[in-house]
């Protein structure tokens, strides 16, 4: 019989994932992993885990790693980049890590045009420390620190760092998926892949931000969850490139 | 080798690079721009990276990421801007990732003085950050001892896989002197010290072949986070042997003066004075103050030693709970103070051991 589909050698053989039920962190870590194969780059990558649910995954990963400090993930790929070239690295990063926390590192890295690859995965609240309200939250969406829903007057509104990132000159590329259906699944993996390749390239700074869903902490089953982020998050946070400089003036 | 003239931070600079540094990240405060100003021309000519970070915050996890290539690695700041960086080098101890890091001490608490003092001792040698871990700290007193601390460092940090600090103060970082540098290490040597490296530090691996890297500040584990600690304090104990200070006249001396770094510096020059006065005077200068040098306390004739004077630019007195921690109750322990970038004096200290004397 052929073999068509294979974990990949990113991860233990032995793992048993710890994310929730309808939780996109092993997706996404697995289009990841397909990503660094296809490259040829597994044994010369290293990723930088933020700090959040993401962190499960030290665990899971065969390749090398390191943690760091909550929302310092951009100075530690820095940190790595500047004195080991030849590696390839990736921050992962949730959005209490990279918009919240570690806003300054990321806006100074992309500033900066620190060539490294970017994994933000935005789910609209805080996952490991029980749904606190996160920098992407919708106004009106309930979180255990802001339990009437948030509310513009008291906390503003949900960032966009995309967008945000968008005034800055040297990033080279920004684009904003999902992984709610198959389709979306594919458009990932092809703007991961890109990140990936415009960091062999030397192009610089590239991030994908993933627009995934927290029935947990959303208070919600996988099925509805799906619907809220469809009908919801990909509202707020519309998907699409937002900076490709290997298309502007050709 | 020829002597040269060399301001202290671009001496400690330029020490870190003949050491194999090749790698700084640093956040400019006062009285310590002249290291990140050195190093941004200076690493560059020898293949290095120098980032100006957005904060002290990213500037020490930019080491750290640096550091955990293997690639010798360091930055600087000065007191305030040294707790900022409290969260990454708490990291690098408990990853154990080698750092070389220097404190230009300025007055404090709080943004304090840009001028000299030495607030920070509890700091450095108690609680650089959370969660208990120590460090070997090194308090130079003149530009020669700042260079050949720094240089050393290198070797102490990548020895234990842990960070080491230097506790200098705006007096050492600012004044001018004659120094002896050491050799400077050449690129075959740089790299062999960063292949030493490989087996812990992120080189890349294939998971086919052989076991990944992975730095971990932290265990999901209870066991072995208690393990780490366990592992952490025996190597703490072993820095007994790497005690390093200067002791002058405690084989006859009726009163032992006791300083580090700057003060240190000006309470030898008040001994040596006292001395021709024919005052029975002795000098305990600890140069690391950690690991302290609690036996050169043990070895005094309390018997005759009348009392012991710490001198520091502290207010309170921060290296006194080491001194009393040595002297046990054996005899008095009087302090010299100044601080908020109020310079020791000379007179002073000497007047505060002629009363002593009496």
């Amino acid at each position: 019989m052929e073999k068509v589909y294979a974990r990949t050698k990113t991860f233990q053989k032995e793992m048993v994932s710890g994310f929730c039920p309808g939780c996109m962190h092993g997706t996404v870590f697995k289009l990841i992993g397909e990503v660094m194969e296809e490259l040829g780059i597994v044994d010369k990558t290293t990723c930088v885990l933020g700090v959040g649910c993401c962190g499960l995954a030290m665990e899971y990963i065969t390749y090398d790693n390191t943690t760091s400090p909550h929302g310092r993930a951009c100075a530690v790929a820095t940190g790595i980049k500047r004195s080991t070239p030849e590696a390839v690295v990736y921050t992962y990063q949730g959005d209490g890590d990279l918009a919240s926390i570690g806003l300054a590192e990321t806006m100074s890295a992309a500033n900066r045009g620190e060539n490294i690859t970017v994994i933000f995965v935005n789910n609209g609240i805080y996952g490991m420390t029980g749904g606190q309200m996160a920098p992407t939250t919708l106004v009106g969406m309930k979180a255990t620190t802001a339990p009437q829903g948030r509310d513009p007057k008291e906390h503003g509104y949900p960032m966009h760092m995309c967008e945000i990132l968008n005034q800055l000159t040297a990033p080279y590329y920004l684009e904003r998926t999902s992984c709610n259906n198959p389709a979306n699944v594919n458009k990932t993996k092809a703007a991961i892949k890109k990140a990936f390749r415009n960091q062999l390239d030397g192009k610089g700074f590239s991030m994908v931000e993933i627009v995934t869903s927290c029935p947990t902490n959303w208070g919600l089953d996988p099925i509805e969850a799906l619907d809220f982020l469809e009908n919801n998050m990909l509202k707020e946070f519309p998907l699409g490139v937002v900076r490709d400089k290997s298309k502007e003036g050709a | 080798m020829a002597r040269v003239f060399m301001k202290g931070c671009e001496a400690i600079a330029e020490a870190a690079v003949r050491s194999g540094c090749r790698f700084f990240a640093g956040y400019p405060i006062t009285p310590q721009n002249e290291i990140p100003e050195y190093l941004a021309r200076r690493l560059p000519e020898v293949g290095g990276s120098f980032v100006q970070g957005e904060s002290e915050v990213a500037s020490i996890n930019m080491v750290y990421g640096a550091a955990q290539t293997g690639t010798r690695a360091m930055t600087s700041s000065s007191s305030c801007g040294i707790s900022l960086m409290s969260e990454g080098v708490s990291f690098m101890a408990s990853a154990r990732i080698p750092m070389v890091y220097v404190n230009v001490q300025r007055g404090g608490p709080g943004i304090g003085a840009i001028q000299p003092a030495q607030q920070d001792y509890a700091q450095a040698t108690r609680a650089s950050g959370n969660g208990g871990f120590r460090m070997m700290v090194f308090a130079p007193a003149t530009v020669q001892e700042a260079v050949d601390m720094t240089y050393a460092a290198f070797d102490y940090a990548q020895r234990d896989r842990n960070p080491v600090l230097i506790l200098a103060d705006g007096v050492l970082g600012t004044i001018m002197e004659p120094v002896t540098l050491p050799e400077t290490r050449s690129p075959e040597d740089v790299a062999q010290l960063k292949a030493q490296c490989r087996p812990w530090a992120l080189v890349g691996h294939d998971p086919e072949k052989e076991a990944r890297s992975f730095i971990a500040p932290g265990n999901w584990d209870t066991k072995k986070q208690q393990q780490k600690c366990i592992d952490n304090a025996a190597l703490y104990e072993s820095w007994k042997a790497d005690v390093q200070v200067e002791e002058l006249y405690l084989d006859d001396a009726e009163v032992v003066i006791t300083a580090y770094g700057v003060s240190g510096r000006i309470a030898r020059s008040a001994v040596q004075n006292l001395r021709r006065e024919g005052l029975k005077v002795g000098l305990i200068r600890p140069k690391t103050v950690s690991p302290f040098p609690y036996e050169s306390y043990e070895k005094l004739d309390f018997n005759r030693v009348k009392a012991i004077l710490d001198v520091e630019m502290s207010i309170p007195a921060q290296m006194v709970t080491d001194v009393e921690l040595a002297v046990k109750g054996r005899c008095a322990i009087e302090t010299c103070l100044h601080s908020g970038g109020e310079i020791m004096g000379r007179a002073e200290i000497m007047d505060a051991v002629r009363k002593l004397c009496r």
